[in-house]
């Protein structure tokens, strides 16, 4: 006699405490095999795309804070770039500068909580890791606060600069903050990287070949994962990254293992970029123009950016008006998000789990 | 018949006070008595539980760089109260669907075991309710029944995420029995008993030095029988939400996390006794057979209370390597999980039976010197086990295998 | 696979177990915010205030409403409105501290606290009988056209946090000396 078995679909989300806000995956299982995946979004659906053509171009760089919420900085960065473009401002050395200390930071602390929670789907109970992360993560945002006074929602970039300069005791803090940094970073990856059990549960579990990777538009430690050296860091330097010196962390296999390896890997590689800003930087304008209205001449402009999730990008349609007539927001995560299906399908309940949280998504930028 | 009872001072009081004072038949004495005893081990060890829920998290904040509850009572010490009201005052909610019987009586079966097994623990120098010859096979036996809890929650519930857990915990369950029962024959097999007390007794050297390997499966596949990390799939908060827990709230919830907490207490005396010498060890009668005026504490009340202490101290001890352990821990996948028990554990536990068998036959009856040669033996032995094992197996992941599921044809 | 991995974990969880615990204590401890924190309670000065509305103007949501009287006692052209309402709607606010950037006039700042909660969504508008009336710590997010004023809050010297009336900034102790790799160093 053989038994009868029937697929089981579970609908994992949109609350559930491992799907990185609301998103929902709806499963079909076979046993604890999973044979069909299919990804459900929108329910973070704010319309920021549209709000945006409501609203000053000042104005928008409030609603980038609210995309990927866990970066915001690399999120005001990109958009302000895309302005400074369409406007063709020059913006002076030390803005960029403190630019890129900001977003270099907020890179390392998107990482330090990719990370973490890497540890928490794994099961690590309470997510040790992460409370280490979270640890490390409170001092970089305490920093913010000192640049400009939020520590999430930040708004530090403006068209042609930054908002104001570092105050002075901001200095020391960050010195503090990247002395301290490299000797947690080896803590976790001694409590993370090196242990068996995290190797056997995630070395060569959804692998992602760096062609379909490609072809799907993977950008990021996703892709970078995959064997594929492509930063725009690296490809087309903004801000001052052409000045500094760093390595594109690359993995072998582009399985889950690798893409969190990646990670930590870059928040090593932002450390260094950071030392290297504060040697360089030099007294001066942070901003070119004090000006909080904008009328950019007809014409339209994007510029990719590398944020910690990929490429995010802001198309900007401009109609002479002080609003964007059209912004679209190339969002990193929700492209990475596309293979979701190959990368499941196949694999076990617990390595879905795994899987879906190495993409290292931000609903907030995946539904916008 | 109550053979280990005559030994406690507070049986002998309280049977006294009945049969001397009160003048009633000695079989009613014995029943109060023995009833006043298991009272107190029963809400003794229901108390050490719910501060065992306060303890775990206390130091499970400390290495999470955490503080843990520190805001009820001093040092949070009243968190396990204020958990307890809290669940108490909670809505109890069964499920449309669920099968409301199963699902009232499943954190009943989940507890009682749990309390059954206290019968045999001897928590101290004369202090246990039953001395049975059978005791560790009793441990295997009643300690089983946890698993028909699960399943009937998980079953009952009627929640995929419960039922997901449930199975989950059927095919752990029933892997991890076979190399803990076998660890239980190592130490059977040295001590020449099945009873506790015995093996106790027989303990002239802790069996931890003596049968590293027996002592080594006994804690894997006890973590594993407790659902700890790292075997902690069956909640798998995670992935399952709460596993077989997803649809309990209030008291019944509650009853559920007294019986895991419970148990971990349970895990370690049971450890202690089989492992540490139980209540052996003392510090205070030497001292007071060596320094003239503390001589009264070379007397048996004293050296009985010690001994609760010692006890105390060693599942204190257990309890807080169980908090590490979940500190640091990822949960393994439930494959590797299986692999583990049946490639790695169930091989070692045999050698390790093997091993301390061919031993006994060597030196019956050891004494602290043979066991100390057996130690001898016993740790390179492990060593080279674990060795071997982890050479050969590897817990690392295969390539995806579609299952029944693509012949259905799904996709 | 031998374990040794797991070893280092343990170590780590170990080293943090004795390490001092990085809590603040909320209620009874607080970290001092820094002088630029963009919190609550607005500041605004009604004597600086000219009823511009270049602060509502620039609000992204639009929530600061001003009513102004053009006939308010200033006849000449180019001079001061009588600014009759002025309300902030902070149950809507996000704090970016646009309004304050647009201030030609540094009447606006943003406030210190954040402990403003309250049991009504009404009680959130916080009118200009209130930001009269209440204390005014406001935060050195000024806007960056002071630079080439006299008064210059970035002009290399550290913001003292007392000029704002406020409580001298530092690093709470937990994020400093108990910093973690801070102490092997």
């Amino acid at each position: 006699m053989t038994l009868r078995t029937e697929p089981v679909v579970v609908s994992i989300g949109p609350h559930h405490p491992s799907t990185h806000g609301v998103f929902r995956m709806r499963l079909t299982f076979d046993g604890e095999n999973i044979i069909d995946a299919e990804p459900v979004i929108g329910y973070l659906h704010r319309g920021t795309e549209k709000l945006a053509e409501e609203r000053q171009y000042t104005q928008v760089i409030t609603l980038t804070d609210r995309l990927d919420y866990v970066s915001s900085m690399t999120s005001n960065q990109a958009f302000v770039l895309s302005c400074e473009k369409l406007i063709g401002l020059e913006v002076p050395d030390r803005g960029m500068y403190l630019r890129v200390i900001a977003s270099e930071l907020q890179r390392i602390v998107s990482h330090l909580i990719g990370v973490g929670f890497f540890l928490q789907e794994l099961g690590g109970f309470g997510g040790t890791a992460l409370m280490y992360a979270f640890r490390e993560r409170e001092r970089i945002l305490d920093l913010f606060e000192m640049l400009c006074g939020a520590r999430i929602t930040v708004s530090y970039s403006r068209i042609g600069g930054v908002f104001a300069d570092a105050p002075a005791d901001f200095w020391p803090a960050l010195r503090r903050v990247l002395d301290d940094m490299p000797g947690y970073t080896d803590e976790l990856e001694a409590l993370v990287f090196e242990s068996e059990i995290v190797q056997s549960r995630t070395k060569g579990v959804s692998p992602i070949d760096p062609v379909l990777a490609v072809n799907a538009s993977l950008t990021g430690p996703v892709l970078r994962a995959s064997g594929v050296a492509w930063d725009w860091r690296k490809a087309a330097p903004y801000d001052v990254y052409d000045r500094v010196d760093f390595d594109v962390p690359v993995g072998a296999n582009g399985d889950n293992y690798d893409r969190f390896w990646v990670r930590i890997q870059e928040v090593r590689q932002s450390l260094r970029i950071v030392e290297q800003c504060i040697e360089q930087i030099e007294p001066g304008p942070v901003r070119a123009t004090d000006a909080m209205l904008f009328r950019p001449p007809p014409g339209d402009s994007y510029v990719p950016t590398e944020s910690p999730k990929g490429e995010l990008g802001f198309y900007l349609v401009s109609d002479g008006s002080i609003a964007p007539y059209r912004c679209h927001v190339r969002a990193p995560s929700f492209i990475n998000l596309s293979l979701f299906k190959e990368m499941l399908v196949g694999w076990k309940l617990a390595d879905a789990i795994v899987s879906l949280g190495s993409l290292d998504f931000n609903m907030g930028e995946v539904d916008r | 018949m109550g053979g280990g009872l005559e030994g406690n001072a507070i049986y002998r009081a309280v049977y006294g006070l009945v049969v001397d004072t009160l003048g009633w038949a000695s079989w009613l004495a014995y029943f109060i008595a023995a009833m006043v005893i298991i009272l107190i081990v029963v809400n003794g060890v229901l108390v050490l539980g719910t501060l065992y829920t306060w303890f775990e998290r206390r130091v499970l904040g400390r290495f999470q760089g955490r503080l843990g509850p520190n805001r009820t009572g001093p040092f949070g010490l009243l968190q396990p109260i204020a958990d307890a009201l809290k669940l108490m005052f909670k809505e109890d909610i069964v499920p449309r669907g669920a099968d409301r019987l199963v699902f009232s009586l499943a954190p009943i079966v989940m507890l009682v075991p749990t309390l059954l097994v206290l019968a045999i623990i001897p928590f101290g120098r004369g202090s246990f309710l039953a001395d049975l010859n059978i005791g560790v096979l009793y441990i295997a036996a009643v300690g089983g029944i946890t698993t028909v809890a699960v399943l009937m929650a998980g079953y009952a519930s009627a929640n995929k995420f419960a039922t997901f857990g449930s199975m989950r915990a059927v095919a752990m369950v029933v892997s991890y029995e076979i190399p803990l029962v076998m660890a239980l024959l190592g130490v059977t097999v040295l001590a020449a008993s099945m009873s506790m007390v015995a093996v106790v007794e027989a303990q002239h050297l802790p069996y931890l030095l003596v049968a590293p390997l027996g002592a080594g499966v006994f804690l894997v596949a006890i973590s594993a029988e407790l659902n700890r990390n790292p075997f902690d799939v069956l909640e798998a908060e995670s992935e399952l939400v709460a596993g077989y827990l997803t649809e309990y709230s209030g008291m019944k919830y509650g009853v559920f996390m007294l019986a895991e907490f419970t148990n971990t207490i349970v895990a370690g005396a049971i450890f202690a006794v089989l492992f540490l010498q139980g209540w052996q060890w003392t510090v205070l009668s030497p001292l007071g057979s060596q320094v003239g005026f503390l001589g009264f504490l070379d007397t048996g009340v004293v050296r009985q209370i010690e001994s609760h202490f010692w006890f105390l101290f060693k599942v204190g001890l257990f309890a807080f390597a169980a908090t590490w352990v979940r500190a640091t821990l990822p949960r393994l996948r439930i494959d590797q999980i299986l692999s583990l028990a049946w490639k790695v554990l169930f091989p070692l536990s045999l050698l390790n039976v093997l091993v301390l068998a061919v031993e006994v036959i060597v030196w019956p009856e050891p004494s602290v010197g043979d066991l100390a040669i057996m130690a001898a033996i016993n740790w390179p032995v492990a060593g080279a086990a674990f060795f071997v094992a982890a050479r050969l197996v590897s817990l690392g992941t295969r390539a995806p295998g579609l299952g029944v599921g693509a012949a259905v044809g799904v996709r | 696979m031998y374990g040794l991995g797991v070893l280092k974990g343990f170590g780590v969880t170990l080293k943090n177990f004795v390490r001092k615990p990085f809590t603040v204590q909320y209620p009874e401890e607080r970290s001092v915010q820094h002088p630029r924190f963009r919190g609550q309670e607005f500041v605004w000065y009604e004597d600086r205030c000219t009823g511009c509305a270049s602060c509502a103007k620039y609000c992204p949501l639009g929530i600061i409403r001003i009513v102004t009287d053009p006939d308010g006692g200033h006849e000449q052209e180019g001079g001061d409105y009588k600014v009759e309402v002025f309300d902030i709607d902070q149950g809507r606010c996000m704090y970016c501290g646009l309004c304050v950037e647009a201030c030609p006039y540094d009447a606006l700042h943003m406030g210190s606290t954040f402990e403003g909660a309250t049991t009504r969504r009404e009680d959130l508008v916080i009118t200009m009988e209130v930001l009269n009336e209440r204390p005014k710590h406001p935060s050195t997010w000024f806007r960056p056209q002071l630079e080439q004023q006299a008064v210059d809050p970035f002009g290399g010297a550290p913001v003292d946090s007392g000029d704002a009336g406020r409580e001298a900034y530092r690093w709470h102790p937990k994020r400093s000396e108990d910093a973690p790799g801070g102490a092997g160093k």
